[in-house]
Protein backbone atom coordinates (compact mmCIF):
# COMPACT_ATOMS: atom_id res chain seq x y z
CA UNK A 1 0.00 0.00 0.00
CA UNK A 2 1.86 3.06 1.26
CA UNK A 3 5.11 1.24 0.65
CA UNK A 4 4.08 0.49 -2.92
CA UNK A 5 4.08 4.20 -3.66
CA UNK A 6 7.05 6.18 -4.84
CA UNK A 7 8.12 9.12 -2.72
CA UNK A 8 6.89 11.59 -5.34
CA UNK A 9 3.46 9.96 -5.25
CA UNK A 10 3.31 10.27 -1.49
CA UNK A 11 4.44 13.87 -1.74
CA UNK A 12 1.96 14.82 -4.46
CA UNK A 13 -1.05 12.99 -3.05
CA UNK A 14 -0.47 14.42 0.41
CA UNK A 15 -0.10 17.88 -1.04
CA UNK A 16 -3.33 17.44 -2.95
CA UNK A 17 -5.09 16.27 0.20
CA UNK A 18 -3.87 19.31 2.12
CA UNK A 19 -4.87 21.65 -0.71
CA UNK A 20 -8.45 20.44 -0.28
CA UNK A 21 -8.52 21.79 3.26
CA UNK A 22 -6.06 24.67 3.04
CA UNK A 23 -6.87 27.11 0.25
CA UNK A 24 -3.62 28.98 0.72
CA UNK A 25 -1.43 26.11 -0.46
CA UNK A 26 -0.24 26.57 -4.01
CA UNK A 27 2.16 24.43 -6.04
CA UNK A 28 4.57 25.76 -8.63
CA UNK A 29 6.61 23.69 -11.02
CA UNK A 30 9.32 24.51 -13.52
CA UNK A 31 8.64 22.03 -16.32
CA UNK A 32 9.37 19.02 -14.15
CA UNK A 33 5.88 18.39 -12.76
CA UNK A 34 5.70 15.23 -14.84
CA UNK A 35 8.96 14.05 -13.32
CA UNK A 36 8.06 15.06 -9.79
CA UNK A 37 4.55 13.63 -9.64
CA UNK A 38 2.76 16.96 -9.30
CA UNK A 39 1.35 17.16 -12.84
CA UNK A 40 -2.05 15.77 -11.84
CA UNK A 41 -2.65 18.49 -9.25
CA UNK A 42 -3.47 21.05 -11.94
CA UNK A 43 -6.49 18.98 -13.01
CA UNK A 44 -8.05 19.39 -9.57
CA UNK A 45 -6.78 22.90 -8.83
CA UNK A 46 -6.01 24.69 -12.09
CA UNK A 47 -5.73 28.05 -10.32
CA UNK A 48 -3.43 26.86 -7.56
CA UNK A 49 -1.05 24.71 -9.61
CA UNK A 50 1.24 26.83 -11.75
CA UNK A 51 3.98 25.84 -14.17
CA UNK A 52 6.35 28.67 -15.04
CA UNK A 53 8.34 26.63 -17.55
CA UNK A 54 12.07 25.95 -17.36
CA UNK A 55 12.68 29.07 -15.28
CA UNK A 56 13.70 28.21 -11.75
CA UNK A 57 14.82 31.68 -10.70
CA UNK A 58 11.51 33.09 -11.79
CA UNK A 59 9.70 30.32 -9.93
CA UNK A 60 11.48 31.07 -6.66
CA UNK A 61 10.77 34.79 -6.68
CA UNK A 62 7.19 34.32 -7.93
CA UNK A 63 6.73 32.00 -4.96
CA UNK A 64 8.06 34.69 -2.64
CA UNK A 65 5.58 37.15 -4.11
CA UNK A 66 2.72 34.74 -3.58
CA UNK A 67 3.88 34.06 -0.04
CA UNK A 68 3.91 37.78 0.70
CA UNK A 69 0.32 37.76 -0.49
CA UNK A 70 -0.76 35.12 1.99
CA UNK A 71 -0.19 31.92 0.03
CA UNK A 72 1.91 28.92 1.02
CA UNK A 73 3.82 27.95 -2.12
CA UNK A 74 5.45 24.57 -2.60
CA UNK A 75 7.92 24.81 -5.48
CA UNK A 76 9.68 21.84 -7.00
CA UNK A 77 12.37 20.88 -9.48
CA UNK A 78 15.46 18.66 -9.43
CA UNK A 79 17.78 19.31 -6.44
CA UNK A 80 20.54 21.19 -8.29
CA UNK A 81 18.08 23.57 -9.93
CA UNK A 82 16.15 24.01 -6.66
CA UNK A 83 19.27 25.18 -4.85
CA UNK A 84 22.56 26.12 -6.46
CA UNK A 85 20.87 27.43 -9.61
CA UNK A 86 18.68 29.87 -7.69
CA UNK A 87 20.85 30.50 -4.69
CA UNK A 88 20.39 34.27 -4.74
CA UNK A 89 16.64 34.14 -5.32
CA UNK A 90 16.35 31.76 -2.35
CA UNK A 91 18.60 33.99 -0.28
CA UNK A 92 16.98 37.33 -1.01
CA UNK A 93 13.37 36.82 -2.17
CA UNK A 94 12.70 33.94 0.20
CA UNK A 95 15.06 33.81 3.19
CA UNK A 96 16.07 37.43 3.70
CA UNK A 97 12.50 38.54 3.01
CA UNK A 98 11.32 35.83 5.45
CA UNK A 99 8.77 34.35 3.04
CA UNK A 100 7.05 31.08 3.72
CA UNK A 101 8.12 29.08 0.68
CA UNK A 102 8.69 25.32 0.66
CA UNK A 103 11.38 24.38 -1.81
CA UNK A 104 11.29 20.76 -2.89
CA UNK A 105 14.34 19.36 -4.66
CA UNK A 106 14.16 15.86 -6.10
CA UNK A 107 16.82 13.31 -7.06
CA UNK A 108 19.53 14.21 -4.56
CA UNK A 109 23.13 13.21 -5.27
CA UNK A 110 23.53 9.83 -6.94
CA UNK A 111 19.76 9.46 -7.29
CA UNK A 112 19.94 11.51 -10.51
CA UNK A 113 21.34 8.34 -12.12
CA UNK A 114 21.09 8.65 -15.93
CA UNK A 115 20.91 12.42 -15.87
CA UNK A 116 24.55 12.34 -14.86
CA UNK A 117 27.06 14.79 -13.43
CA UNK A 118 25.23 18.02 -14.21
CA UNK A 119 22.15 16.83 -12.34
CA UNK A 120 23.90 15.30 -9.34
CA UNK A 121 23.65 17.70 -6.47
CA UNK A 122 26.28 17.10 -3.85
CA UNK A 123 26.39 20.72 -2.74
CA UNK A 124 22.73 21.54 -2.27
CA UNK A 125 22.62 21.03 1.49
CA UNK A 126 25.83 23.03 1.87
CA UNK A 127 24.46 25.85 -0.25
CA UNK A 128 21.17 26.07 1.60
CA UNK A 129 22.65 25.40 5.03
CA UNK A 130 24.76 28.53 4.78
CA UNK A 131 21.71 30.71 4.12
CA UNK A 132 20.23 31.93 7.42
CA UNK A 133 16.72 30.93 8.39
CA UNK A 134 15.97 27.95 6.15
CA UNK A 135 15.00 24.58 7.54
CA UNK A 136 16.47 21.58 5.70
CA UNK A 137 14.61 18.29 5.81
CA UNK A 138 15.48 15.04 4.03
CA UNK A 139 12.90 12.25 4.35
CA UNK A 140 13.94 8.62 4.49
CA UNK A 141 10.91 6.66 3.37
CA UNK A 142 7.19 6.90 2.60
CA UNK A 143 6.14 6.45 6.22
CA UNK A 144 8.27 9.33 7.41
CA UNK A 145 7.35 11.58 4.49
CA UNK A 146 3.63 11.00 4.93
CA UNK A 147 3.80 12.00 8.57
CA UNK A 148 6.09 14.93 7.79
CA UNK A 149 3.92 16.61 5.17
CA UNK A 150 1.36 18.21 7.54
CA UNK A 151 4.16 19.41 9.80
CA UNK A 152 5.98 20.89 6.82
CA UNK A 153 2.84 22.72 5.75
CA UNK A 154 2.21 23.92 9.29
CA UNK A 155 5.70 25.31 9.72
CA UNK A 156 5.63 29.02 9.00
CA UNK A 157 8.90 29.76 7.20
CA UNK A 158 11.21 28.74 4.39
CA UNK A 159 12.17 25.10 4.13
CA UNK A 160 14.20 22.98 1.71
CA UNK A 161 12.97 19.41 1.29
CA UNK A 162 15.50 17.03 -0.27
CA UNK A 163 13.34 14.36 -1.79
CA UNK A 164 14.32 10.97 -3.20
CA UNK A 165 11.76 10.53 -5.99
CA UNK A 166 11.35 6.81 -6.34
CA UNK A 167 10.88 3.89 -3.96
CA UNK A 168 13.38 3.99 -1.13
CA UNK A 169 14.36 1.12 1.13
CA UNK A 170 11.74 0.87 3.82
CA UNK A 171 12.92 1.88 7.30
CA UNK A 172 10.08 3.12 9.53
CA UNK A 173 7.23 1.04 10.89
CA UNK A 174 3.91 2.61 10.01
CA UNK A 175 2.21 1.42 13.18
CA UNK A 176 4.72 2.63 15.73
CA UNK A 177 6.65 5.51 14.17
CA UNK A 178 5.85 9.04 15.30
CA UNK A 179 7.58 11.73 13.28
CA UNK A 180 8.59 15.02 14.83
CA UNK A 181 10.14 17.73 12.68
CA UNK A 182 13.42 19.02 14.21
CA UNK A 183 13.77 15.88 16.34
CA UNK A 184 16.34 13.29 15.20
CA UNK A 185 15.26 9.65 15.41
CA UNK A 186 17.23 7.17 17.46
CA UNK A 187 16.79 4.05 15.33
CA UNK A 188 19.03 1.65 17.11
CA UNK A 189 20.85 1.92 20.41
CA UNK A 190 24.53 1.15 20.68
CA UNK A 191 27.55 1.87 22.82
CA UNK A 192 30.70 1.92 20.66
CA UNK A 193 30.03 4.37 17.84
CA UNK A 194 27.17 6.53 16.54
CA UNK A 195 26.23 6.42 12.87
CA UNK A 196 24.46 9.67 11.99
CA UNK A 197 22.63 9.19 8.71
CA UNK A 198 20.20 10.95 6.43
CA UNK A 199 18.19 10.10 3.30
CA UNK A 200 19.08 6.92 1.44
CA UNK A 201 21.99 6.42 3.81
CA UNK A 202 19.76 5.58 6.74
CA UNK A 203 19.03 2.08 5.48
CA UNK A 204 22.66 1.70 4.44
CA UNK A 205 23.79 2.71 7.94
CA UNK A 206 21.42 0.18 9.47
CA UNK A 207 22.98 -2.52 7.29
CA UNK A 208 26.43 -1.33 8.32
CA UNK A 209 25.36 -1.61 11.97
CA UNK A 210 24.46 -5.26 11.35
CA UNK A 211 27.90 -5.91 9.85
CA UNK A 212 29.50 -4.17 12.80
CA UNK A 213 27.52 -6.33 15.19
CA UNK A 214 29.06 -9.40 13.57
CA UNK A 215 32.42 -7.87 14.38
CA UNK A 216 31.40 -7.37 17.98
CA UNK A 217 30.87 -3.64 17.61
CA UNK A 218 27.75 -2.04 19.02
CA UNK A 219 26.68 0.82 16.74
CA UNK A 220 24.00 3.37 17.52
CA UNK A 221 22.10 4.62 14.48
CA UNK A 222 20.52 8.08 14.44
CA UNK A 223 18.49 9.51 11.57
CA UNK A 224 19.08 13.24 11.32
CA UNK A 225 16.19 14.01 8.98
CA UNK A 226 16.16 17.68 9.88
CA UNK A 227 19.69 18.73 8.97
CA UNK A 228 19.06 22.35 9.88
CA UNK A 229 18.43 23.29 12.58
CA UNK A 230 20.14 20.12 13.72
CA UNK A 231 18.84 18.40 16.85
CA UNK A 232 21.86 19.19 19.02
CA UNK A 233 20.57 17.41 22.12
CA UNK A 234 20.14 14.07 20.41
CA UNK A 235 23.48 14.34 18.64
CA UNK A 236 25.36 15.24 21.80
CA UNK A 237 23.56 12.72 24.01
CA UNK A 238 24.38 9.92 21.61
CA UNK A 239 28.12 10.54 21.49
CA UNK A 240 28.23 11.09 25.24
CA UNK A 241 27.41 7.41 25.32
CA UNK A 242 29.41 6.12 22.32
CA UNK A 243 32.38 8.50 22.28
CA UNK A 244 32.82 8.65 18.51
CA UNK A 245 30.83 9.06 15.30
CA UNK A 246 30.50 8.46 11.58
CA UNK A 247 28.27 10.61 9.41
CA UNK A 248 26.64 8.99 6.37
CA UNK A 249 25.14 10.99 3.52
CA UNK A 250 24.51 11.17 -0.20
CA UNK A 251 26.25 14.57 -0.45
CA UNK A 252 29.68 16.14 -0.42
CA UNK A 253 31.35 15.56 2.95
CA UNK A 254 31.90 19.31 2.95
CA UNK A 255 28.88 21.36 3.90
CA UNK A 256 26.29 18.67 4.53
CA UNK A 257 25.32 16.49 7.46
CA UNK A 258 28.96 15.71 8.26
CA UNK A 259 29.76 19.37 8.69
CA UNK A 260 26.59 20.00 10.68
CA UNK A 261 27.39 17.19 13.13
CA UNK A 262 31.04 18.27 13.37
CA UNK A 263 30.03 21.84 14.17
CA UNK A 264 27.88 20.68 17.06
CA UNK A 265 30.31 18.15 18.46
CA UNK A 266 33.51 20.18 18.13
CA UNK A 267 31.86 22.90 20.16
CA UNK A 268 29.97 20.88 22.74
CA UNK A 269 31.48 17.43 22.98
CA UNK A 270 34.61 16.86 20.88
CA UNK A 271 35.03 13.23 19.79
CA UNK A 272 36.53 11.50 16.73
CA UNK A 273 34.27 11.85 13.67
CA UNK A 274 34.66 10.13 10.32
CA UNK A 275 32.74 11.08 7.22
CA UNK A 276 31.06 8.88 4.62
CA UNK A 277 29.89 10.86 1.62
CA UNK A 278 31.29 12.20 -1.61
CA UNK A 279 34.90 13.20 -1.04
CA UNK A 280 34.73 16.52 -2.83
CA UNK A 281 34.46 15.33 -6.42
CA UNK A 282 31.82 15.66 -9.10
CA UNK A 283 29.72 12.59 -9.76
CA UNK A 284 29.18 10.74 -13.02
CA UNK A 285 26.31 9.15 -14.89
CA UNK A 286 25.22 5.69 -13.73
CA UNK A 287 23.01 3.59 -11.51
CA UNK A 288 22.94 4.13 -7.77
CA UNK A 289 24.72 0.93 -6.58
CA UNK A 290 27.89 1.25 -8.71
CA UNK A 291 28.03 4.97 -7.93
CA UNK A 292 27.88 4.29 -4.20
CA UNK A 293 30.74 1.81 -4.70
CA UNK A 294 32.85 4.14 -6.79
CA UNK A 295 32.44 7.10 -4.47
CA UNK A 296 32.90 5.07 -1.29
CA UNK A 297 29.45 5.46 0.21
CA UNK A 298 28.48 1.83 0.84
CA UNK A 299 27.77 -0.07 4.06
CA UNK A 300 31.33 -1.44 3.91
CA UNK A 301 32.72 2.07 3.76
CA UNK A 302 30.66 2.94 6.82
CA UNK A 303 32.00 -0.13 8.62
CA UNK A 304 35.59 0.84 7.79
CA UNK A 305 35.08 4.39 8.98
CA UNK A 306 33.36 3.20 12.14
CA UNK A 307 36.31 0.99 13.01
CA UNK A 308 38.71 3.88 12.33
CA UNK A 309 36.64 6.20 14.46
CA UNK A 310 36.63 3.72 17.36
CA UNK A 311 40.38 3.25 16.93
CA UNK A 312 40.96 7.01 17.20
CA UNK A 313 38.93 7.13 20.37
CA UNK A 314 41.26 4.57 21.96
CA UNK A 315 44.41 6.59 21.21
CA UNK B 1 33.76 15.11 -44.22
CA UNK B 2 31.60 17.22 -46.51
CA UNK B 3 28.43 15.93 -48.12
CA UNK B 4 27.49 17.56 -51.39
CA UNK B 5 23.97 16.50 -52.29
CA UNK B 6 20.80 16.94 -50.31
CA UNK B 7 19.82 13.34 -51.04
CA UNK B 8 23.06 12.19 -49.43
CA UNK B 9 22.45 14.49 -46.45
CA UNK B 10 19.02 12.97 -45.98
CA UNK B 11 20.58 9.54 -45.99
CA UNK B 12 23.08 10.68 -43.41
CA UNK B 13 20.24 11.92 -41.21
CA UNK B 14 18.72 8.43 -41.31
CA UNK B 15 22.06 6.87 -40.45
CA UNK B 16 22.58 9.25 -37.53
CA UNK B 17 19.08 8.48 -36.25
CA UNK B 18 19.86 4.80 -36.63
CA UNK B 19 23.04 5.07 -34.55
CA UNK B 20 21.32 7.27 -31.97
CA UNK B 21 18.35 4.95 -31.64
CA UNK B 22 20.58 1.92 -31.43
CA UNK B 23 22.52 3.47 -28.53
CA UNK B 24 19.38 4.50 -26.63
CA UNK B 25 17.62 1.23 -27.49
CA UNK B 26 20.57 -0.81 -26.27
CA UNK B 27 20.36 0.94 -22.92
CA UNK B 28 16.56 0.87 -22.94
CA UNK B 29 15.92 4.48 -22.01
CA UNK B 30 16.95 7.96 -23.09
CA UNK B 31 16.18 11.47 -24.28
CA UNK B 32 14.92 10.35 -27.64
CA UNK B 33 12.49 13.11 -28.59
CA UNK B 34 14.88 16.03 -28.32
CA UNK B 35 17.74 14.07 -29.87
CA UNK B 36 15.71 13.15 -32.94
CA UNK B 37 14.18 16.58 -33.52
CA UNK B 38 17.69 18.03 -33.66
CA UNK B 39 19.30 15.53 -36.04
CA UNK B 40 18.74 17.25 -39.39
CA UNK B 41 20.21 20.58 -38.30
CA UNK B 42 23.14 18.85 -36.62
CA UNK B 43 23.84 16.85 -39.77
CA UNK B 44 23.71 19.90 -42.04
CA UNK B 45 26.00 21.71 -39.61
CA UNK B 46 28.54 18.92 -39.14
CA UNK B 47 28.69 17.78 -42.77
CA UNK B 48 28.50 21.13 -44.55
CA UNK B 49 29.38 24.09 -42.41
CA UNK B 50 31.35 23.47 -39.23
CA UNK B 51 35.08 23.87 -39.90
CA UNK B 52 36.91 21.33 -37.76
CA UNK B 53 39.43 18.54 -38.12
CA UNK B 54 38.19 15.20 -36.80
CA UNK B 55 41.82 14.18 -36.31
CA UNK B 56 42.51 17.23 -34.15
CA UNK B 57 39.25 17.97 -32.36
CA UNK B 58 40.90 20.60 -30.18
CA UNK B 59 42.56 22.52 -33.00
CA UNK B 60 42.88 26.27 -32.34
CA UNK B 61 40.74 28.49 -34.52
CA UNK B 62 38.20 25.79 -35.35
CA UNK B 63 34.52 26.55 -35.46
CA UNK B 64 32.74 25.63 -32.26
CA UNK B 65 29.39 24.11 -31.49
CA UNK B 66 27.63 24.39 -28.17
CA UNK B 67 24.72 22.02 -27.63
CA UNK B 68 22.96 24.17 -25.08
CA UNK B 69 20.10 21.66 -24.85
CA UNK B 70 22.68 19.20 -23.60
CA UNK B 71 20.27 16.28 -23.26
CA UNK B 72 20.43 15.79 -27.04
CA UNK B 73 23.97 14.49 -26.51
CA UNK B 74 23.15 11.04 -27.98
CA UNK B 75 22.47 12.53 -31.44
CA UNK B 76 25.72 14.46 -31.34
CA UNK B 77 27.69 11.38 -30.23
CA UNK B 78 26.44 9.52 -33.30
CA UNK B 79 27.75 12.33 -35.51
CA UNK B 80 31.09 12.45 -33.70
CA UNK B 81 31.37 8.67 -34.13
CA UNK B 82 30.55 8.91 -37.82
CA UNK B 83 33.40 11.40 -38.14
CA UNK B 84 35.71 8.96 -36.39
CA UNK B 85 36.31 11.26 -33.40
CA UNK B 86 35.06 8.47 -31.19
CA UNK B 87 34.66 4.84 -32.18
CA UNK B 88 31.22 3.71 -33.34
CA UNK B 89 31.42 0.74 -31.01
CA UNK B 90 31.63 3.19 -28.11
CA UNK B 91 28.08 4.41 -28.79
CA UNK B 92 26.70 1.36 -27.00
CA UNK B 93 28.36 2.55 -23.78
CA UNK B 94 25.89 5.46 -23.64
CA UNK B 95 25.11 6.18 -19.99
CA UNK B 96 26.80 3.00 -18.77
CA UNK B 97 29.09 3.00 -15.80
CA UNK B 98 32.34 4.92 -16.47
CA UNK B 99 31.22 5.86 -20.01
CA UNK B 100 32.64 8.78 -21.96
CA UNK B 101 29.13 9.37 -23.34
CA UNK B 102 26.82 10.66 -20.60
CA UNK B 103 23.23 11.87 -21.16
CA UNK B 104 24.36 15.46 -21.26
CA UNK B 105 27.24 16.80 -23.35
CA UNK B 106 30.51 16.97 -21.42
CA UNK B 107 33.64 18.60 -22.86
CA UNK B 108 35.96 16.88 -20.39
CA UNK B 109 34.69 13.42 -21.14
CA UNK B 110 33.91 13.27 -24.84
CA UNK B 111 36.39 14.25 -27.56
CA UNK B 112 34.77 16.66 -29.99
CA UNK B 113 32.42 18.28 -27.48
CA UNK B 114 33.19 21.98 -27.18
CA UNK B 115 31.24 22.87 -24.05
CA UNK B 116 29.71 21.11 -21.08
CA UNK B 117 25.95 21.54 -20.81
CA UNK B 118 22.95 19.96 -19.11
CA UNK B 119 21.78 22.75 -16.87
CA UNK B 120 19.50 24.46 -19.36
CA UNK B 121 19.96 28.11 -20.23
CA UNK B 122 23.71 28.29 -19.76
CA UNK B 123 25.05 27.04 -23.08
CA UNK B 124 24.00 30.08 -25.08
CA UNK B 125 25.91 32.35 -22.71
CA UNK B 126 28.93 30.06 -23.09
CA UNK B 127 28.61 30.34 -26.87
CA UNK B 128 28.48 34.14 -26.52
CA UNK B 129 31.68 33.97 -24.47
CA UNK B 130 33.36 31.85 -27.13
CA UNK B 131 32.20 34.22 -29.87
CA UNK B 132 33.56 37.23 -27.97
CA UNK B 133 36.84 35.33 -27.48
CA UNK B 134 37.11 34.60 -31.17
CA UNK B 135 36.52 38.26 -31.97
CA UNK B 136 39.30 39.28 -29.59
CA UNK B 137 41.67 36.70 -31.05
CA UNK B 138 40.56 37.56 -34.58
CA UNK B 139 40.86 33.90 -35.51
CA UNK B 140 37.85 33.94 -37.81
CA UNK B 141 36.04 31.12 -36.04
CA UNK B 142 32.29 30.81 -36.17
CA UNK B 143 30.32 29.74 -33.17
CA UNK B 144 27.17 27.69 -33.54
CA UNK B 145 24.77 26.85 -30.78
CA UNK B 146 21.47 25.02 -30.39
CA UNK B 147 18.89 25.82 -27.73
CA UNK B 148 15.52 24.21 -26.98
CA UNK B 149 12.16 25.93 -27.06
CA UNK B 150 11.54 24.88 -23.46
CA UNK B 151 15.03 26.00 -22.63
CA UNK B 152 14.08 29.42 -23.97
CA UNK B 153 11.98 29.86 -20.82
CA UNK B 154 15.19 30.52 -18.91
CA UNK B 155 15.91 34.18 -18.27
CA UNK B 156 19.58 33.58 -18.97
CA UNK B 157 18.75 32.88 -22.64
CA UNK B 158 17.47 36.42 -22.97
CA UNK B 159 20.39 37.91 -21.05
CA UNK B 160 22.67 36.19 -23.55
CA UNK B 161 20.48 37.33 -26.43
CA UNK B 162 20.76 40.98 -25.43
CA UNK B 163 24.48 40.82 -24.90
CA UNK B 164 25.20 39.04 -28.19
CA UNK B 165 23.33 41.71 -30.10
CA UNK B 166 24.94 44.46 -28.06
CA UNK B 167 28.34 43.03 -29.02
CA UNK B 168 27.37 42.67 -32.70
CA UNK B 169 28.40 39.03 -32.69
CA UNK B 170 27.99 38.20 -36.35
CA UNK B 171 30.16 35.14 -35.81
CA UNK B 172 27.37 33.57 -33.74
CA UNK B 173 24.67 31.44 -35.37
CA UNK B 174 22.09 29.87 -33.08
CA UNK B 175 19.34 27.34 -33.74
CA UNK B 176 16.18 26.96 -31.73
CA UNK B 177 14.88 23.40 -31.94
CA UNK B 178 11.25 24.49 -32.02
CA UNK B 179 9.64 21.10 -31.46
CA UNK B 180 6.76 22.73 -29.55
CA UNK B 181 7.25 20.44 -26.58
CA UNK B 182 8.90 20.58 -23.19
CA UNK B 183 8.61 18.09 -20.33
CA UNK B 184 5.28 19.11 -18.83
CA UNK B 185 3.41 19.74 -22.06
CA UNK B 186 3.24 21.78 -25.20
CA UNK B 187 5.31 24.93 -25.17
CA UNK B 188 2.22 26.98 -26.06
CA UNK B 189 0.47 25.72 -22.91
CA UNK B 190 3.39 25.99 -20.49
CA UNK B 191 5.08 29.23 -21.53
CA UNK B 192 4.30 30.41 -25.02
CA UNK B 193 7.15 31.79 -27.10
CA UNK B 194 5.19 33.39 -29.93
CA UNK B 195 5.85 35.53 -31.81
CA UNK B 196 9.17 33.75 -31.58
CA UNK B 197 10.86 35.23 -34.64
CA UNK B 198 9.78 38.76 -33.76
CA UNK B 199 11.14 38.31 -30.24
CA UNK B 200 14.62 37.58 -31.50
CA UNK B 201 14.43 40.36 -34.06
CA UNK B 202 13.35 42.81 -31.38
CA UNK B 203 16.36 41.70 -29.32
CA UNK B 204 18.59 42.87 -32.16
CA UNK B 205 19.14 39.57 -33.94
CA UNK B 206 18.68 38.52 -37.50
CA UNK B 207 16.08 35.77 -37.30
CA UNK B 208 14.29 33.49 -39.68
CA UNK B 209 12.17 30.39 -39.44
CA UNK B 210 12.59 27.25 -41.55
CA UNK B 211 11.44 23.64 -41.71
CA UNK B 212 13.87 21.92 -39.38
CA UNK B 213 13.58 18.62 -41.16
CA UNK B 214 14.33 20.03 -44.62
CA UNK B 215 18.09 19.79 -45.09
CA UNK B 216 18.07 22.14 -48.08
CA UNK B 217 16.15 24.80 -46.18
CA UNK B 218 18.48 24.50 -43.21
CA UNK B 219 21.56 24.62 -45.41
CA UNK B 220 20.40 27.74 -47.20
CA UNK B 221 19.44 29.41 -43.95
CA UNK B 222 22.94 28.84 -42.58
CA UNK B 223 24.41 30.27 -45.79
CA UNK B 224 22.27 33.38 -45.41
CA UNK B 225 23.21 33.67 -41.74
CA UNK B 226 26.90 33.52 -42.54
CA UNK B 227 26.48 36.50 -44.86
CA UNK B 228 24.84 38.71 -42.22
CA UNK B 229 27.12 41.42 -40.87
CA UNK B 230 26.93 43.21 -37.53
CA UNK B 231 24.46 41.00 -35.68
CA UNK B 232 24.03 37.45 -34.41
CA UNK B 233 21.67 35.12 -36.25
CA UNK B 234 18.85 32.95 -34.98
CA UNK B 235 17.46 30.15 -37.12
CA UNK B 236 14.19 28.86 -35.73
CA UNK B 237 13.74 25.23 -36.76
CA UNK B 238 10.16 23.99 -36.97
CA UNK B 239 10.59 20.42 -35.86
CA UNK B 240 8.72 17.42 -34.53
CA UNK B 241 9.83 15.91 -31.26
CA UNK B 242 10.95 12.34 -31.99
CA UNK B 243 11.09 12.87 -35.77
CA UNK B 244 12.21 9.83 -37.74
CA UNK B 245 10.47 6.76 -36.35
CA UNK B 246 6.71 6.53 -36.78
CA UNK B 247 5.82 5.12 -33.36
CA UNK B 248 8.06 7.65 -31.60
CA UNK B 249 6.55 10.49 -33.63
CA UNK B 250 3.08 9.31 -32.67
CA UNK B 251 3.87 9.97 -29.02
CA UNK B 252 5.43 13.37 -29.76
CA UNK B 253 3.71 14.74 -26.68
CA UNK B 254 5.36 12.18 -24.45
CA UNK B 255 8.71 11.15 -25.87
CA UNK B 256 11.05 13.43 -23.96
CA UNK B 257 12.64 10.63 -21.97
CA UNK B 258 11.30 7.27 -23.11
CA UNK B 259 11.74 3.64 -22.35
CA UNK B 260 12.52 1.54 -25.40
CA UNK B 261 11.67 -2.16 -25.24
CA UNK B 262 13.79 -4.71 -27.16
CA UNK B 263 10.88 -5.17 -29.58
CA UNK B 264 10.64 -1.42 -30.18
CA UNK B 265 14.40 -1.28 -30.54
CA UNK B 266 14.29 -3.79 -33.39
CA UNK B 267 11.25 -2.22 -35.01
CA UNK B 268 12.73 1.28 -34.93
CA UNK B 269 16.02 0.18 -36.43
CA UNK B 270 14.17 -1.73 -39.15
CA UNK B 271 12.09 1.31 -40.02
CA UNK B 272 15.16 3.53 -40.29
CA UNK B 273 17.06 0.94 -42.31
CA UNK B 274 14.18 0.38 -44.72
CA UNK B 275 14.78 3.58 -46.65
CA UNK B 276 18.49 2.93 -46.66
CA UNK B 277 21.63 4.90 -45.88
C1 LIG C 1 18.14 24.40 -15.50
C2 LIG C 1 17.43 23.14 -15.85
N1 LIG C 1 16.17 22.97 -15.43
C3 LIG C 1 15.52 21.82 -15.69
C4 LIG C 1 16.14 20.83 -16.40
C5 LIG C 1 15.41 19.52 -16.66
N2 LIG C 1 15.00 19.43 -18.08
C6 LIG C 1 15.75 18.73 -18.97
S1 LIG C 1 15.15 18.84 -20.54
C7 LIG C 1 13.86 19.80 -20.01
C8 LIG C 1 12.87 20.31 -21.03
C9 LIG C 1 13.54 21.03 -22.10
O1 LIG C 1 12.65 21.34 -23.12
P1 LIG C 1 13.26 21.78 -24.51
O2 LIG C 1 14.31 22.81 -24.30
O3 LIG C 1 12.13 22.16 -25.36
O4 LIG C 1 14.00 20.46 -24.99
P2 LIG C 1 13.60 19.46 -26.18
O5 LIG C 1 12.14 19.58 -26.43
O6 LIG C 1 14.39 19.90 -27.35
O7 LIG C 1 14.00 18.10 -25.70
C10 LIG C 1 13.91 20.03 -18.65
C11 LIG C 1 12.95 20.82 -17.90
C12 LIG C 1 17.46 21.05 -16.82
N3 LIG C 1 18.16 20.12 -17.50
N4 LIG C 1 18.08 22.21 -16.55
MG1 LIG D 1 11.23 21.38 -26.99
Amino acid sequence: MLLDLEMRQVYASELLRMMEIDESIIVIDADLARANGTLGIRDRFPDRALDVGVAEANMASIAAGLASYGFKPFISTFCPFATRRICDQITISIAYAKQNVKIVGTEPGVAAEFNGGTHMSIEDVGVVRSIPGIVIFEPVDQVQLLQAMPQIAAYDGPMYIRLFRKKPTHVFDEATYRFELFKADLLQEGTDVTLFATGIHVSIALEAAELLKEKGVSAEVVNVHTIKPIDKDTVIRSVQKTGCAVTCENHNIYGGLGSAVAEVLSEHHPVPIKYVGVDDSFLIVGKIPPLLEKFHMTKNDIVDKALESIEMKRK
Amino acid sequence: MTIDTYAALEKKCREVRYLTFDAIGTLGVGHLGGSFSAVDALVVLYYRHLRFDPKQPKMEGRDRFVLSKGHAGPALYAILADHGIIDKSELSTLNRHETRLPSHADMNRTPGIDMTTGSLGQGLSCAVGIAVGSKIKKDGARVYCMIGDGESNEGQIWEAAMYAAHMHLDNLIVFTDYNKMQVDGQTKDILGLEPICDKWISFGWNAERVDGHDVKAIDEAIDRAKAIKGKPCMIILDTLKGKGISFIEEIWQNNHNVNVTPVQHEAGLAELAKEGF
